[in-house]
């Protein structure tokens, strides 16, 4: 509370507002003991680098976070990442989780289907199912998402070159679902760029892959309004090796990108910005962590608002996902990892993130078994209910040590991104290796750090016992990949072939042309033309983006 | 694949095994690479060597992949020598050149080796200059050489090339300013690649500039070409003025001389090489009472004795 | 003349996360070896092949996506193919204990699962380019 005309004036506005509209969780939050926990600490004397640099959570430049109320109003949404096999086997997961209160799906898609493959692709050999669902036509997408109601669900989807084929699916099994297109939540991750300097799921050269992001953009804008179309990830360019700094800068250069290459192409600004999501990880550091979150907040309102100059707030709001790092967990001394993600975990939830994935215990040695995505969902359900961290709005701010961690790191981000700029940007960045370069360096520093002991990893290169019991490992069966490419084989025997031949011919007319491709592939999709077939005739027309440093 | 006569008979068979396996032998000069050498020249039969240099992220890799897709596309078979510099601190190096010409990986046509410099003086060359030898008896007809236009042994690796092309692009930087000064004296061709970047056209029009005044002083122009090698634009147009300069210089007689002068600087190559392995051990041991020049001369004409 | 070990690290399969393939490949060059990188997303094939032109005295292998059964004895299977059985080939990236065993049964020289140190990897690579 305060006296401050800046902050009764937020409290009159934003925050009634926001109250009125989505009520807390409760009346009254308290300590045991009764004592009432405050809404939002503020500093007694509020001043002018107080407003410019953090302001109240809701307002603008959002150090605070994106709403008014924060936890108190809404948890963050507990959103765990799977999929695996079959899409019949996945969906049964998917409906386990439900039933264990995730409140959103997060589809893992297997490599063949990333890439754009069929499962009988040669390449997709001994890769069907393993990391992810595999999907080869509009049949698959109806059996993983069979009696999940389209309509309620939010969807994230991590799909990125062929994100527009997937999206088409998606919206066509809503449809016979009988879902209106206006109540479609979710996100497809679509965000190619990173892809090349980080994750490797690449099809086309990045132009092309540029043009289907902004034919999605301006597709949903006016047909799926609630659908997030992009999630520009940090959350790769960190696994492969970067560091905090490297993640922002990297991830707020690329978004830039995104933004611009739309704007060339005659999207409104105000639209489509307040579409786009974006994605970080939650490492180890665990104050570099919540400064990190807080500074690309702050930088992505800015950048929007004084740059590309956005008028509508909710195009200045940086909304993202978390995941725990991935590359922290360790092989040995499983159980250990429970507590890595149990703090990183923490680290999103006092940055402020929308929604948050935490990784499984055994996923350094296989896929996660059902038990351990239990558990990791319960570390979140123990942050959200237990440790009080969700009862009052960004708790750390006004920290020394957090403030100047913020500050570090949005100057040595902004640094960066006006590095990437003045080499020509983020393509030509990519084209000669500059960022690969700077995520490879990191990578080697920190492993030499481990090697050399001056960091210290527990279980691996400290305090290590022999270890005898092996946790119980989930497997995908070899037959899966035969039986999903006779499921495939079946179908493009038993479907209207003239019909598919039709529907790809006519996307491979319009591939060129500036017509947006999303009802074209739409259209295929609907005829039942395999992802691989639909990718075939946009590599035909685009060409293939093969090699990387 | 012991045997020097398994490794000869496996090189006029375009085998894979034996040609890999002899570039190493007289890569590491081990026991059996003059006996191969010796027998290689019998062999060979026309060949053309184009070297390709520029600085690194220009595209040179990606104009040599495309350069051999066209070649292979006219029944011609390929060599190429990828060079990349040799860690000073290490000794050792990545190779990464290969990366952009994966495409060919599996055409038993396409003879792909990297190299890296091993900080060598000189040995680079006779490095290479066999490799090319050994690529030419199984059969290769165009051979590319792709290296790093910086310092000295790069530059001697052009030495090898009847023709030579400097590969810029946009957006490099300042190294171009500096390169251009030394490359531009030595090279055949400037290919401007990444024409679909901006400022492709001023580097272009800039090179334009430079290449006139070059030809006045010699009276043969240097070409400017355009590509954008990672979209296979322009590649055409290139092959056919490499084929253009490869005739007119068959015909001047500037072929042969070239030819004739790398020889020389090989045979040089050797001779330094085989000298220093044997004046280390000498200067080792020399106790060093006369100034560092006076001992050379005694201790060459101690090996001039010995040899 | 000391015998420089030249040695192809590829990653065969779909799997594009190449971390811990480039970490490697940098600390075998810092071990002094030569170290040819082939990129994501190449067939057992092709690695193959790449590995006899450049006549390396060892592979290295990388595989997160769990295909490692399939297409680690497929690169060695190609060398044996095309005559170069006495090229080394080691692997690492997410593999389960069980699979160890199968691995090096397969003729995979070395096994990496998660958490093996830089060191040890070195070592080894050292110890089968010290063989031929
Ligand atoms: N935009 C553009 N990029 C290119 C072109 N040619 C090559 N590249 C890219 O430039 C980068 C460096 O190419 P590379 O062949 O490795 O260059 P090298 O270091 O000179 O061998 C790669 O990312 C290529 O895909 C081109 O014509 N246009
Ligand atoms: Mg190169």
């Amino acid at each position: 509370m305060s006296n401050h005309p800046a902050y009764t004036k937020w409290a009159d506005n934003q925050l009634a507002k926001s109250l009125q509209r989505f009520p807390e969780r409760r009346a009254r939050f308290i300590h045991h003991g009764n004592t009432e926990v405050p809404r939002l600490a503020v500093p007694a004397d509020i001043d002018q680098n107080y407003l410019d640099q953090l302001g109240f959570p809701g307002q603008y430049p959002y150090t605070r976070g994106v709403q008014p109320t924060m936890y108190r109003g809404r948890l963050w949404t507990m959103r765990q990442y799977a999929g695996f096999s079959t899409a019949a086997e996945s969906n049964k997961r998917y409906r386990y989780l439900l039933d264990h209160g995730t409140t959103g799906l997060s589809v893992a898609f297997d490599l063949p289907t990333q890439i754009g493959y069929d499962s009988d692709h040669d390449m997709a050999l001994g890769e069907v199912g393993k990391v992810g669902v595999a999907i080869d036509t509009l049949a698959d997408m109806e059996t993983l998402f069979s009696k999940i109601p389209l309509g309620k669900v939010s969807t994230s989807m991590t799909i990125n070159s062929p994100a527009m084929v997937l999206l088409a699916m998606y919206v066509v099994v809503a449809e016979k679902q009988g879902v209106a297109m206006a109540d479609i939540k979710g996100t497809i991750q679509n965000d190619v760029l990173k892809e090349y300097v980080a994750r490797g799921t690449y099809i086309f050269p990045p132009r092309p892959s540029l043009r289907l992001i902004t034919d999605i953009f301006q597709w949903c804008g006016s047909n799926t309004p609630a659908f997030n179309t992009i999630s520009i990830s940090g959350y790769h360019i960190r696994e492969a090796g970067s560091t905090a700094v490297q993640e922002v800068g990297l991830t707020l250069a690329n978004a830039i990108t995104y933004v611009q290459t739309a704007l060339d192409a005659g999207l409104e600004l105000d639209v489509f910005a307040r579409r786009l999501a974006f994605f970080f990880n939650a490492s180890s550091d665990l104050f570099e962590e919540v400064a990190k979150f807080r500074a690309a907040r702050r930088m992505w309102a800015r950048i929007m608002k004084e740059r590309f100059g956005a008028t509508n707030p909710s195009s200045w709001m940086l909304r993202f996902h978390t995941q725990t790092a991935g590359n922290t967990l360790t092989a040995q001394q499983v159980d250990n990892n429970i507590v890595r993600v149990t703090l990183q975990a923490l680290s999103a939830v006092l940055g402020g993130t929308q929604s948050l994935h935490t990784n499984s215990r055994d996923e350094a040695l296989s896929l996660p078994t059902e038990e351990s995505v239990r558990t990791a969902l319960r570390t979140q359900q123990v942050i959200a209910h237990e440790s009080g961290v969700a009862n009052t709005v960004d708790p750390l701010a006004g920290s020394y040590f957090v403030e100047q961690l913020t500050d570090r790191i949005e100057l040595e981000a902004t640094d960066l991104i006006g590095r990437i700029e003045d080499g020509g940007g983020v393509v030509a960045c990519i084209e000669d290796g500059f960022i690969q370069r700077q995520i490879e360096n990191s990578a080697y520093d920190y492993q030499r750090e481990i090697e050399e002991q001056e960091r210290i990893i527990v279980g691996v290169n400290d305090f290590v016992v022999d270890e005898e019991s092996k946790p119980p490992l989930l497997r995908v069966a070899p037959e899966v990949e035969d039986e999903q490419v006779a499921r495939l084989t079946t179908l493009k025997h038993e479907r209207d072939n003239a019909d598919v031949a039709a529907s790809l011919d006519r996307l491979a007319d319009k591939a060129r042309t500036d017509t947006n491709l999303m009802p074209l592939v739409i259209a295929c999709v609907r005829a039942y033309a395999s992802l691989g077939e639909i990718c075939d005739v946009l590599r035909g027309e685009f060409g293939e983006y093969r090699d990387r440093q | 694949m012991k045997s020097i006569d398994d490794i000869l008979a496996g090189i006029t068979a375009g085998q894979p095994r034996a040609i890999g396996r002899a570039i190493t032998l007289v890569e590491n000069q081990q026991e059996g690479s003059e006996a191969v050498l010796s027998h290689l020249d019998s062999l060979v039969c026309n060949y053309l060597v184009l070297g390709i240099t520029g600085p690194p992220g220009a595209g040179k890799s990606t104009l040599t992949s495309r350069l051999i897709e066209q070649y292979r596309a006219d029944g011609e078979r390929v060599g190429v020598i990828a060079i990349d510099p040799s860690s000073p601190l290490s000794g050792g190096a990545i190779l990464g050149d290969r990366i952009r010409m994966m495409r060919h990986a599996k055409d038993p046509d396409v003879v792909i080796r990297s190299m890296a410099t091993r900080g060598r003086l000189g040995g680079l060359c006779s490095a290479a200059g066999s490799a090319v030898r050994i690529m030419a008896a199984s059969g290769c007809s165009k051979i590319i050489i792709e290296t790093v236009g910086v310092g000295q042994s790069e530059m001697d690796i052009i030495g090898l090339a009847d023709l030579t092309l400097l590969a810029l692009a946009p957006g490099l930087g300042d190294d171009i300013q500096a390169m251009k000064a030394g490359l531009l004296e030595v090279v055949d061709l400037l290919v401007v690649n990444k024409n679909d970047l901006r400022g492709a056209e001023n580097l272009a029009m800039d090179l334009e500039g430079v290449a006139r005044q070059r030809e006045d002083k010699y009276g043969l122009p240097t070409r400017v070409c355009r590509t954008i090698a990672s979209e296979g634009q322009g590649i055409e147009q290139l092959v056919a003025l490499i084929a253009e300069l490869e005739s007119l210089h068959s015909e001047s007689g500037e072929m042969n001389r070239r030819r004739q002068v790398s020889r020389n600087r090989e045979v040089v190559d050797w001779g330094l090489d085989m000298i220093r392995e044997k004046l280390e051990p000498l200067a080792a041991l020399h106790k060093h009472e006369a100034s560092p020049q006076k001992t050379a001369v005694q201790l060459l004409q101690k090996l001039w004795l010995d040899l | 003349m000391t015998t420089k070990h030249r040695i192809l690290i590829g990653k065969p399969g779909l799997d594009g996360h190449d971390r811990g393939a480039k970490v490697i490949a940098r600390a075998l060059r810092d071990a002094g070896y030569e170290v040819v990188y082939t990129g994501i997303r190449r067939s057992p094939a092709e690695i193959a092949a790449a590995a006899i032109q450049e006549d390396v005295a060892a592979v290295g292998l990388s595989s997160l996506s769990g295909a490692h059964l399939r297409l680690f004895p497929a690169v060695v299977e190609e060398l044996r193919h095309g005559g170069a059985a006495d090229i080394a080939v080691l692997g690492g990236g997410v593999i389960p204990e069980d699979d160890v065993a199968v691995l090096l049964a397969a003729g995979i020289k070395a096994v990496f699962t998660p958490g093996t140190s830089l060191e040890e990897v070195v070592q080894a690579f050292a110890a089968v380019c010290d063989e031929q």
